[in-house]
Protein backbone atom coordinates (compact mmCIF):
# COMPACT_ATOMS: atom_id res chain seq x y z
CA UNK A 1 0.00 0.00 0.00
CA UNK A 2 1.45 3.37 -0.99
CA UNK A 3 1.06 6.40 1.18
CA UNK A 4 -1.09 8.01 -1.54
CA UNK A 5 -3.67 5.28 -1.11
CA UNK A 6 -3.58 5.68 2.61
CA UNK A 7 -4.41 9.37 2.34
CA UNK A 8 -7.30 8.64 -0.01
CA UNK A 9 -8.72 6.15 2.43
CA UNK A 10 -8.07 8.25 5.47
CA UNK A 11 -9.67 11.45 4.14
CA UNK A 12 -13.32 10.36 3.95
CA UNK A 13 -13.03 8.61 7.28
CA UNK A 14 -11.66 11.81 8.81
CA UNK A 15 -14.57 13.78 7.46
CA UNK A 16 -17.04 11.38 9.05
CA UNK A 17 -15.14 11.60 12.31
CA UNK A 18 -15.14 15.41 12.16
CA UNK A 19 -18.83 15.52 11.46
CA UNK A 20 -19.63 13.22 14.34
CA UNK A 21 -17.33 15.19 16.63
CA UNK A 22 -19.40 18.31 15.97
CA UNK A 23 -22.45 16.23 16.78
CA UNK A 24 -25.54 18.42 17.25
CA UNK A 25 -24.04 21.39 15.44
CA UNK A 26 -25.03 20.87 11.85
CA UNK A 27 -22.57 21.71 9.16
CA UNK A 28 -24.92 24.14 7.46
CA UNK A 29 -23.63 27.38 6.02
CA UNK A 30 -25.21 30.77 6.61
CA UNK A 31 -26.27 31.00 2.99
CA UNK A 32 -28.21 27.74 3.28
CA UNK A 33 -30.03 29.14 6.30
CA UNK A 34 -30.92 32.23 4.25
CA UNK A 35 -32.17 29.96 1.44
CA UNK A 36 -34.26 28.00 3.92
CA UNK A 37 -35.76 31.18 5.26
CA UNK A 38 -36.69 32.24 1.75
CA UNK A 39 -38.43 28.93 1.05
CA UNK A 40 -40.22 29.02 4.41
CA UNK A 41 -41.51 32.59 3.88
CA UNK A 42 -42.35 32.29 0.18
CA UNK A 43 -46.15 32.22 -0.20
CA UNK A 44 -45.87 29.81 -3.09
CA UNK A 45 -43.53 27.45 -1.21
CA UNK A 46 -43.62 26.88 2.56
CA UNK A 47 -45.85 29.83 3.39
CA UNK A 48 -45.26 28.85 7.01
CA UNK A 49 -46.21 32.38 8.11
CA UNK A 50 -49.79 31.66 7.08
CA UNK A 51 -50.05 29.68 10.32
CA UNK A 52 -46.93 30.23 12.45
CA UNK A 53 -45.25 33.17 14.10
CA UNK A 54 -41.61 33.08 13.00
CA UNK A 55 -38.95 35.63 13.98
CA UNK A 56 -38.28 37.98 11.08
CA UNK A 57 -41.62 37.33 9.37
CA UNK A 58 -44.44 39.87 9.18
CA UNK A 59 -48.21 39.39 9.64
CA UNK A 60 -48.07 35.82 10.84
CA UNK A 61 -51.20 33.74 11.30
CA UNK A 62 -51.92 31.97 14.60
CA UNK A 63 -53.26 28.58 13.56
CA UNK A 64 -50.12 26.72 14.62
CA UNK A 65 -47.82 27.34 17.61
CA UNK A 66 -45.11 30.03 17.36
CA UNK A 67 -41.91 28.47 16.03
CA UNK A 68 -39.54 29.41 18.84
CA UNK A 69 -36.93 27.58 20.92
CA UNK A 70 -36.85 24.90 18.25
CA UNK A 71 -33.50 23.36 19.23
CA UNK A 72 -34.74 22.85 22.78
CA UNK A 73 -38.02 21.35 21.64
CA UNK A 74 -36.60 19.39 18.72
CA UNK A 75 -33.10 18.29 19.79
CA UNK A 76 -33.22 15.71 17.02
CA UNK A 77 -33.23 17.42 13.63
CA UNK A 78 -34.82 14.35 12.02
CA UNK A 79 -37.92 14.68 14.20
CA UNK A 80 -38.30 18.27 13.05
CA UNK A 81 -37.79 17.27 9.44
CA UNK A 82 -40.41 14.55 9.76
CA UNK A 83 -42.93 17.09 11.08
CA UNK A 84 -42.37 19.29 8.04
CA UNK A 85 -42.24 16.35 5.61
CA UNK A 86 -45.59 14.92 6.72
CA UNK A 87 -47.39 16.41 9.72
CA UNK A 88 -50.22 13.87 9.33
CA UNK A 89 -48.06 11.10 10.80
CA UNK A 90 -48.20 12.71 14.22
CA UNK A 91 -51.72 14.07 13.85
CA UNK A 92 -53.88 12.55 11.10
CA UNK A 93 -56.36 15.46 11.33
CA UNK A 94 -53.78 18.21 11.24
CA UNK A 95 -54.44 21.26 9.08
CA UNK A 96 -50.69 21.53 8.40
CA UNK A 97 -49.93 20.50 4.80
CA UNK A 98 -47.72 17.43 4.28
CA UNK A 99 -45.05 19.45 2.51
CA UNK A 100 -42.75 16.62 1.51
CA UNK A 101 -45.22 13.82 1.03
CA UNK A 102 -47.42 15.93 -1.25
CA UNK A 103 -44.45 17.42 -3.08
CA UNK A 104 -45.27 20.97 -2.10
CA UNK A 105 -41.53 21.20 -1.42
CA UNK A 106 -38.68 19.12 -2.82
CA UNK A 107 -36.39 16.96 -0.61
CA UNK A 108 -33.77 19.69 -0.86
CA UNK A 109 -36.25 22.43 0.06
CA UNK A 110 -37.49 20.45 3.07
CA UNK A 111 -33.86 20.16 4.19
CA UNK A 112 -33.29 23.88 3.77
CA UNK A 113 -36.46 24.76 5.68
CA UNK A 114 -35.61 22.28 8.43
CA UNK A 115 -32.17 23.79 8.89
CA UNK A 116 -33.58 27.31 9.01
CA UNK A 117 -36.36 26.37 11.48
CA UNK A 118 -33.79 24.56 13.63
CA UNK A 119 -31.91 27.84 14.18
CA UNK A 120 -34.98 29.50 15.74
CA UNK B 1 -97.98 -12.33 7.71
CA UNK B 2 -96.65 -11.96 4.22
CA UNK B 3 -98.04 -8.48 4.15
CA UNK B 4 -96.44 -7.66 7.48
CA UNK B 5 -93.07 -8.95 6.29
CA UNK B 6 -93.32 -6.92 3.10
CA UNK B 7 -94.06 -3.70 4.90
CA UNK B 8 -91.35 -4.50 7.43
CA UNK B 9 -88.89 -4.96 4.59
CA UNK B 10 -90.02 -1.71 3.02
CA UNK B 11 -89.58 0.06 6.34
CA UNK B 12 -86.08 -1.38 6.62
CA UNK B 13 -85.20 -0.16 3.14
CA UNK B 14 -86.23 3.36 4.08
CA UNK B 15 -84.77 3.26 7.54
CA UNK B 16 -81.36 1.80 6.79
CA UNK B 17 -79.85 4.45 4.54
CA UNK B 18 -81.11 7.17 6.86
CA UNK B 19 -80.12 5.35 10.02
CA UNK B 20 -76.57 4.61 8.91
CA UNK B 21 -75.65 8.31 8.94
CA UNK B 22 -76.17 10.99 11.58
CA UNK B 23 -79.45 12.72 10.91
CA UNK B 24 -79.37 16.25 9.52
CA UNK B 25 -81.19 17.43 12.64
CA UNK B 26 -78.41 16.00 14.82
CA UNK B 27 -75.77 17.56 12.57
CA UNK B 28 -77.47 20.92 12.80
CA UNK B 29 -77.63 20.77 16.60
CA UNK B 30 -73.96 19.79 16.78
CA UNK B 31 -72.98 22.57 14.36
CA UNK B 32 -74.76 25.33 16.26
CA UNK B 33 -73.49 24.05 19.56
CA UNK B 34 -69.92 23.97 18.30
CA UNK B 35 -69.92 27.65 17.35
CA UNK B 36 -71.87 28.69 20.45
CA UNK B 37 -69.03 27.24 22.55
CA UNK B 38 -66.29 28.61 20.33
CA UNK B 39 -67.70 32.14 20.20
CA UNK B 40 -69.65 32.63 23.44
CA UNK B 41 -69.98 36.38 22.77
CA UNK B 42 -71.68 35.99 19.39
CA UNK B 43 -75.47 35.67 19.48
CA UNK B 44 -76.88 33.06 17.08
CA UNK B 45 -78.66 35.67 14.90
CA UNK B 46 -75.40 37.49 14.33
CA UNK B 47 -73.62 34.76 12.34
CA UNK B 48 -75.23 36.16 9.17
CA UNK B 49 -72.53 38.82 9.34
CA UNK B 50 -69.77 36.34 8.59
CA UNK B 51 -66.33 37.12 9.91
CA UNK B 52 -67.63 40.44 11.29
CA UNK B 53 -69.80 38.53 13.76
CA UNK B 54 -66.65 37.41 15.56
CA UNK B 55 -64.32 40.36 14.90
CA UNK B 56 -65.50 43.60 16.51
CA UNK B 57 -62.55 45.72 15.24
CA UNK B 58 -63.17 45.01 11.55
CA UNK B 59 -66.92 45.18 12.05
CA UNK B 60 -66.94 48.96 12.53
CA UNK B 61 -65.17 49.48 9.24
CA UNK B 62 -67.57 47.12 7.52
CA UNK B 63 -70.63 48.83 8.96
CA UNK B 64 -69.38 52.07 7.43
CA UNK B 65 -69.07 50.32 4.08
CA UNK B 66 -72.60 48.95 4.41
CA UNK B 67 -73.96 52.50 4.73
CA UNK B 68 -73.18 53.06 1.06
CA UNK B 69 -73.16 49.46 -0.08
CA UNK B 70 -70.97 48.64 -3.07
CA UNK B 71 -73.65 46.24 -4.36
CA UNK B 72 -76.41 48.84 -4.59
CA UNK B 73 -76.02 49.26 -8.33
CA UNK B 74 -76.09 45.47 -8.76
CA UNK B 75 -79.46 45.29 -7.02
CA UNK B 76 -81.01 47.89 -9.30
CA UNK B 77 -79.47 46.29 -12.38
CA UNK B 78 -80.79 42.95 -11.15
CA UNK B 79 -84.26 44.39 -10.69
CA UNK B 80 -84.23 45.77 -14.21
CA UNK B 81 -83.10 42.46 -15.68
CA UNK B 82 -85.63 40.58 -13.58
CA UNK B 83 -88.53 42.66 -14.86
CA UNK B 84 -87.47 42.86 -18.50
CA UNK B 85 -89.71 40.53 -20.54
CA UNK B 86 -88.12 37.70 -22.56
CA UNK B 87 -88.64 37.71 -26.36
CA UNK B 88 -91.79 35.63 -25.82
CA UNK B 89 -93.27 38.27 -23.51
CA UNK B 90 -92.93 36.26 -20.31
CA UNK B 91 -90.68 37.22 -17.38
CA UNK B 92 -88.71 35.55 -14.60
CA UNK B 93 -91.69 36.16 -12.30
CA UNK B 94 -93.62 33.53 -14.28
CA UNK B 95 -91.09 30.82 -13.36
CA UNK B 96 -91.05 31.23 -9.58
CA UNK B 97 -93.36 30.93 -6.60
CA UNK B 98 -94.68 34.29 -5.44
CA UNK B 99 -93.40 35.93 -8.61
CA UNK B 100 -89.84 35.28 -7.41
CA UNK B 101 -90.15 37.75 -4.51
CA UNK B 102 -89.01 36.78 -1.00
CA UNK B 103 -88.10 33.17 -1.83
CA UNK B 104 -84.32 33.07 -1.40
CA UNK B 105 -84.66 31.29 1.97
CA UNK B 106 -85.97 28.15 0.23
CA UNK B 107 -82.94 27.73 -2.05
CA UNK B 108 -81.31 25.41 -2.78
CA UNK B 109 -84.16 22.93 -2.59
CA UNK B 110 -84.42 19.25 -3.41
CA UNK B 111 -86.71 18.64 -6.39
CA UNK B 112 -88.38 15.31 -5.61
CA UNK B 113 -89.48 14.78 -9.20
CA UNK B 114 -86.10 15.39 -10.78
CA UNK B 115 -84.25 13.89 -7.83
CA UNK B 116 -81.70 16.64 -7.69
CA UNK B 117 -80.81 19.83 -5.89
CA UNK B 118 -81.85 23.05 -7.59
CA UNK B 119 -79.98 26.23 -6.67
CA UNK B 120 -81.34 29.72 -7.27
CA UNK B 121 -78.88 30.34 -10.09
CA UNK B 122 -79.78 27.03 -11.74
CA UNK B 123 -83.47 27.96 -11.56
CA UNK B 124 -82.72 31.39 -13.09
CA UNK B 125 -80.99 29.85 -16.08
CA UNK B 126 -83.57 27.11 -16.46
CA UNK B 127 -86.23 29.80 -16.52
CA UNK B 128 -84.38 31.53 -19.35
CA UNK B 129 -83.99 28.34 -21.34
CA UNK B 130 -87.64 27.35 -20.84
CA UNK B 131 -88.46 30.70 -22.43
CA UNK B 132 -86.12 30.35 -25.38
CA UNK B 133 -83.30 32.52 -24.00
CA UNK B 134 -79.62 31.64 -23.78
CA UNK B 135 -78.31 30.71 -20.31
CA UNK B 136 -76.14 33.27 -18.50
CA UNK B 137 -72.59 32.65 -17.29
CA UNK B 138 -72.70 31.18 -13.77
CA UNK B 139 -70.24 32.98 -11.55
CA UNK B 140 -70.60 36.75 -12.02
CA UNK B 141 -72.33 39.39 -14.11
CA UNK B 142 -76.08 39.43 -14.86
CA UNK B 143 -76.85 36.14 -13.08
CA UNK B 144 -75.29 37.49 -9.88
CA UNK B 145 -77.23 40.76 -10.27
CA UNK B 146 -80.55 38.93 -10.65
CA UNK B 147 -79.74 36.61 -7.76
CA UNK B 148 -78.74 39.65 -5.65
CA UNK B 149 -82.06 41.36 -6.36
CA UNK B 150 -83.99 38.20 -5.47
CA UNK B 151 -81.99 37.86 -2.23
CA UNK B 152 -82.64 41.51 -1.45
CA UNK B 153 -86.41 40.96 -1.68
CA UNK B 154 -85.97 38.11 0.82
CA UNK B 155 -84.06 39.98 3.51
CA UNK B 156 -85.30 39.09 6.95
CA UNK B 157 -86.84 35.78 5.86
CA UNK B 158 -85.59 32.73 7.72
CA UNK B 159 -83.45 30.16 5.89
CA UNK B 160 -85.50 26.99 5.70
CA UNK B 161 -83.86 24.15 3.76
CA UNK B 162 -85.68 20.83 3.82
CA UNK B 163 -84.46 17.29 3.33
CA UNK B 164 -87.67 15.67 2.09
CA UNK B 165 -86.62 12.05 1.51
CA UNK B 166 -83.80 9.52 1.41
CA UNK B 167 -82.68 10.64 -2.06
CA UNK B 168 -82.36 14.18 -0.76
CA UNK B 169 -80.30 12.93 2.14
CA UNK B 170 -77.87 11.35 -0.29
CA UNK B 171 -77.21 14.79 -1.74
CA UNK B 172 -76.93 16.20 1.76
CA UNK B 173 -74.44 13.50 2.73
CA UNK B 174 -72.38 14.17 -0.38
CA UNK B 175 -72.21 17.84 0.51
CA UNK B 176 -71.32 17.04 4.10
CA UNK B 177 -68.54 14.77 2.92
CA UNK B 178 -67.13 17.52 0.73
CA UNK B 179 -67.19 19.91 3.66
CA UNK B 180 -65.26 17.63 6.01
CA UNK B 181 -62.91 15.90 3.59
CA UNK B 182 -59.34 17.01 3.18
CA UNK B 183 -58.48 17.82 -0.40
CA UNK B 184 -55.89 19.32 -2.67
CA UNK B 185 -52.13 19.29 -2.54
CA UNK B 186 -52.33 21.26 0.72
CA UNK B 187 -54.68 18.66 2.21
CA UNK B 188 -57.22 20.90 3.90
CA UNK B 189 -60.95 20.64 4.42
CA UNK B 190 -63.53 23.43 4.40
CA UNK B 191 -64.13 22.44 8.03
CA UNK B 192 -60.44 22.93 8.91
CA UNK B 193 -60.60 26.61 8.04
CA UNK B 194 -64.26 27.46 8.71
CA UNK B 195 -65.00 25.25 11.70
CA UNK B 196 -61.99 23.96 13.63
CA UNK B 197 -59.86 27.10 13.14
CA UNK B 198 -62.64 29.64 12.56
CA UNK B 199 -61.67 32.84 14.33
CA UNK B 200 -57.95 32.13 13.90
CA UNK B 201 -55.76 34.14 11.59
CA UNK B 202 -54.46 32.59 8.40
CA UNK B 203 -51.75 35.11 7.67
CA UNK B 204 -53.67 38.39 8.06
CA UNK B 205 -57.16 36.97 7.33
CA UNK B 206 -59.51 35.98 10.10
CA UNK B 207 -61.34 32.78 9.20
CA UNK B 208 -65.12 33.10 9.20
CA UNK B 209 -67.43 30.55 10.81
CA UNK B 210 -69.33 28.36 8.32
CA UNK B 211 -72.48 28.94 10.35
CA UNK B 212 -74.22 31.78 8.51
CA UNK B 213 -71.97 31.55 5.44
CA UNK B 214 -74.87 31.21 3.03
CA UNK B 215 -77.09 34.02 4.34
CA UNK B 216 -75.69 36.74 2.14
CA UNK B 217 -74.88 35.36 -1.30
CA UNK B 218 -74.18 36.50 -3.91
CA UNK B 219 -71.51 38.57 -2.25
CA UNK B 220 -69.65 41.72 -3.26
CA UNK B 221 -65.96 41.15 -2.63
CA UNK B 222 -63.50 44.00 -2.71
CA UNK B 223 -60.88 41.55 -3.95
CA UNK B 224 -63.11 40.66 -6.93
CA UNK B 225 -64.20 44.25 -7.44
CA UNK B 226 -67.69 42.94 -7.94
CA UNK B 227 -70.35 40.38 -7.14
CA UNK B 228 -69.80 36.64 -7.20
CA UNK B 229 -72.07 33.65 -6.70
CA UNK B 230 -71.65 30.94 -4.08
CA UNK B 231 -70.01 28.63 -6.57
CA UNK B 232 -67.49 31.28 -7.53
CA UNK B 233 -66.45 31.40 -3.87
CA UNK B 234 -66.34 27.59 -3.65
CA UNK B 235 -64.02 27.47 -6.64
CA UNK B 236 -61.76 30.05 -4.99
CA UNK B 237 -61.57 28.15 -1.70
CA UNK B 238 -60.88 24.86 -3.50
CA UNK B 239 -58.10 26.47 -5.56
CA UNK B 240 -56.51 27.98 -2.46
CA UNK B 241 -55.63 24.49 -1.25
CA UNK B 242 -54.48 23.56 -4.77
CA UNK B 243 -57.43 21.27 -5.40
CA UNK B 244 -58.99 21.31 -8.84
CA UNK B 245 -62.20 23.31 -8.50
CA UNK B 246 -65.45 21.69 -9.67
CA UNK B 247 -67.57 23.40 -12.29
CA UNK B 248 -70.13 25.96 -11.11
CA UNK B 249 -73.48 24.19 -10.76
CA UNK B 250 -71.87 20.75 -10.89
CA UNK B 251 -73.67 18.15 -8.77
CA UNK B 252 -70.74 18.32 -6.34
CA UNK B 253 -71.14 22.06 -5.65
CA UNK B 254 -74.93 21.87 -5.57
CA UNK B 255 -74.65 19.10 -2.96
CA UNK B 256 -72.15 21.21 -0.99
CA UNK B 257 -74.43 24.24 -1.15
CA UNK B 258 -77.37 22.10 0.00
CA UNK B 259 -75.53 20.87 3.11
CA UNK B 260 -73.85 24.23 3.74
CA UNK B 261 -77.15 26.17 3.55
CA UNK B 262 -78.98 23.60 5.67
CA UNK B 263 -76.38 24.30 8.37
CA UNK B 264 -77.58 27.94 8.37
CA UNK B 265 -81.26 27.04 8.83
CA UNK B 266 -82.98 29.36 11.28
CA UNK B 267 -80.87 32.40 10.32
CA UNK B 268 -82.08 35.40 8.35
CA UNK B 269 -81.34 36.03 4.71
CA UNK B 270 -79.34 39.29 4.45
CA UNK B 271 -77.99 39.09 0.94
CA UNK B 272 -76.37 40.45 -0.99
CA UNK B 273 -73.45 41.03 1.34
CA UNK B 274 -70.15 42.88 1.19
CA UNK B 275 -66.86 41.36 2.23
CA UNK B 276 -63.14 42.10 1.96
C1 LIG C 1 -52.30 25.69 7.44
C2 LIG C 1 -51.57 25.78 8.65
C3 LIG C 1 -50.11 25.44 8.74
C4 LIG C 1 -49.09 25.68 7.85
C5 LIG C 1 -49.17 26.35 6.49
C6 LIG C 1 -47.89 25.21 8.47
N1 LIG C 1 -48.18 24.68 9.69
FE1 LIG C 1 -46.85 23.88 11.02
N2 LIG C 1 -48.36 23.43 12.29
C7 LIG C 1 -49.67 23.77 12.12
C8 LIG C 1 -50.42 23.30 13.28
C9 LIG C 1 -51.92 23.48 13.50
C10 LIG C 1 -49.51 22.67 14.15
C11 LIG C 1 -49.81 22.03 15.53
C12 LIG C 1 -49.76 20.54 15.46
C13 LIG C 1 -50.90 19.94 14.68
O1 LIG C 1 -52.05 20.38 14.82
O2 LIG C 1 -50.66 19.03 13.89
C14 LIG C 1 -48.22 22.77 13.49
C15 LIG C 1 -47.05 22.27 14.03
C16 LIG C 1 -45.79 22.52 13.53
C17 LIG C 1 -44.55 22.14 14.16
C18 LIG C 1 -44.44 21.46 15.50
C19 LIG C 1 -44.41 22.53 16.52
C20 LIG C 1 -44.40 22.05 17.92
O3 LIG C 1 -44.20 22.89 18.79
O4 LIG C 1 -44.64 20.87 18.16
C21 LIG C 1 -43.54 22.57 13.36
C22 LIG C 1 -42.06 22.42 13.61
C23 LIG C 1 -44.12 23.18 12.21
N3 LIG C 1 -45.49 23.15 12.34
C24 LIG C 1 -43.42 23.73 11.17
C25 LIG C 1 -43.98 24.26 10.02
C26 LIG C 1 -43.22 24.72 8.88
C27 LIG C 1 -41.73 24.74 8.79
C28 LIG C 1 -44.12 25.13 7.94
C29 LIG C 1 -43.89 25.64 6.55
C30 LIG C 1 -42.99 24.94 5.71
C31 LIG C 1 -45.44 24.95 8.52
N4 LIG C 1 -45.32 24.42 9.77
C32 LIG C 1 -46.64 25.29 7.88
C33 LIG C 1 -50.22 24.43 11.05
C34 LIG C 1 -49.51 24.80 9.91
C1 LIG D 1 -56.96 27.45 3.57
C2 LIG D 1 -58.11 27.88 4.26
C3 LIG D 1 -59.46 27.73 3.63
C4 LIG D 1 -60.06 26.59 3.20
C5 LIG D 1 -59.52 25.16 3.23
C6 LIG D 1 -61.37 26.98 2.75
N1 LIG D 1 -61.54 28.33 2.88
FE1 LIG D 1 -63.25 29.38 2.58
N2 LIG D 1 -62.28 31.12 3.02
C7 LIG D 1 -60.98 31.21 3.45
C8 LIG D 1 -60.65 32.60 3.68
C9 LIG D 1 -59.29 33.12 4.16
C10 LIG D 1 -61.81 33.34 3.37
C11 LIG D 1 -62.00 34.88 3.47
C12 LIG D 1 -62.21 35.26 4.90
C13 LIG D 1 -63.47 34.67 5.46
O1 LIG D 1 -64.57 35.19 5.24
O2 LIG D 1 -63.38 33.59 6.08
C14 LIG D 1 -62.83 32.37 2.99
C15 LIG D 1 -64.14 32.70 2.65
C16 LIG D 1 -65.14 31.78 2.39
C17 LIG D 1 -66.52 32.12 2.16
C18 LIG D 1 -67.11 33.52 2.14
C19 LIG D 1 -67.56 33.93 3.50
C20 LIG D 1 -68.39 35.17 3.46
O3 LIG D 1 -68.82 35.60 4.54
O4 LIG D 1 -68.71 35.70 2.40
C21 LIG D 1 -67.18 30.94 1.95
C22 LIG D 1 -68.66 30.78 1.67
C23 LIG D 1 -66.20 29.88 2.04
N3 LIG D 1 -64.97 30.42 2.33
C24 LIG D 1 -66.48 28.53 1.89
C25 LIG D 1 -65.52 27.52 1.87
C26 LIG D 1 -65.79 26.15 1.50
C27 LIG D 1 -67.15 25.60 1.15
C28 LIG D 1 -64.61 25.49 1.53
C29 LIG D 1 -64.29 24.09 1.10
C30 LIG D 1 -64.64 23.73 -0.23
C31 LIG D 1 -63.61 26.42 1.99
N4 LIG D 1 -64.19 27.66 2.16
C32 LIG D 1 -62.29 26.11 2.22
C33 LIG D 1 -60.11 30.16 3.66
C34 LIG D 1 -60.38 28.83 3.39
Amino acid sequence: MTSKHAVRRFFPAAMVLLASLFGGISLVGASDIEEGKKVAFDRKKGNCLACHMIAGGELPGNIGPPLIAMKARFPDREVLRAQIWDATVKNPNTIMPPFGKHRVLTEKEVDLVTDFIHTL
Amino acid sequence: MKKVMASFAAALLVALPLGSMASPEDDLAEFRDYYAKRFPNTPFEDYINGVYSIDPPSREQWEEIEEFPPYELNISQGEELFNKPFANGKTYADCFDNGGMGIRQNYPYFDTERNEVVTLELAINECRQANGEKPLKWKRGPIADISAYMAYTSRGNIIDIKIPNAEAQKWYDRGKKHFYQKRGQLNMACADCHKFYSGNLIRADKLSPALGHLSHFPVYRSKWGGLGTTHRRYGGCNSQVRAKPFKAQSAEYRALEYFHTYMSNGLEVNGPGARK
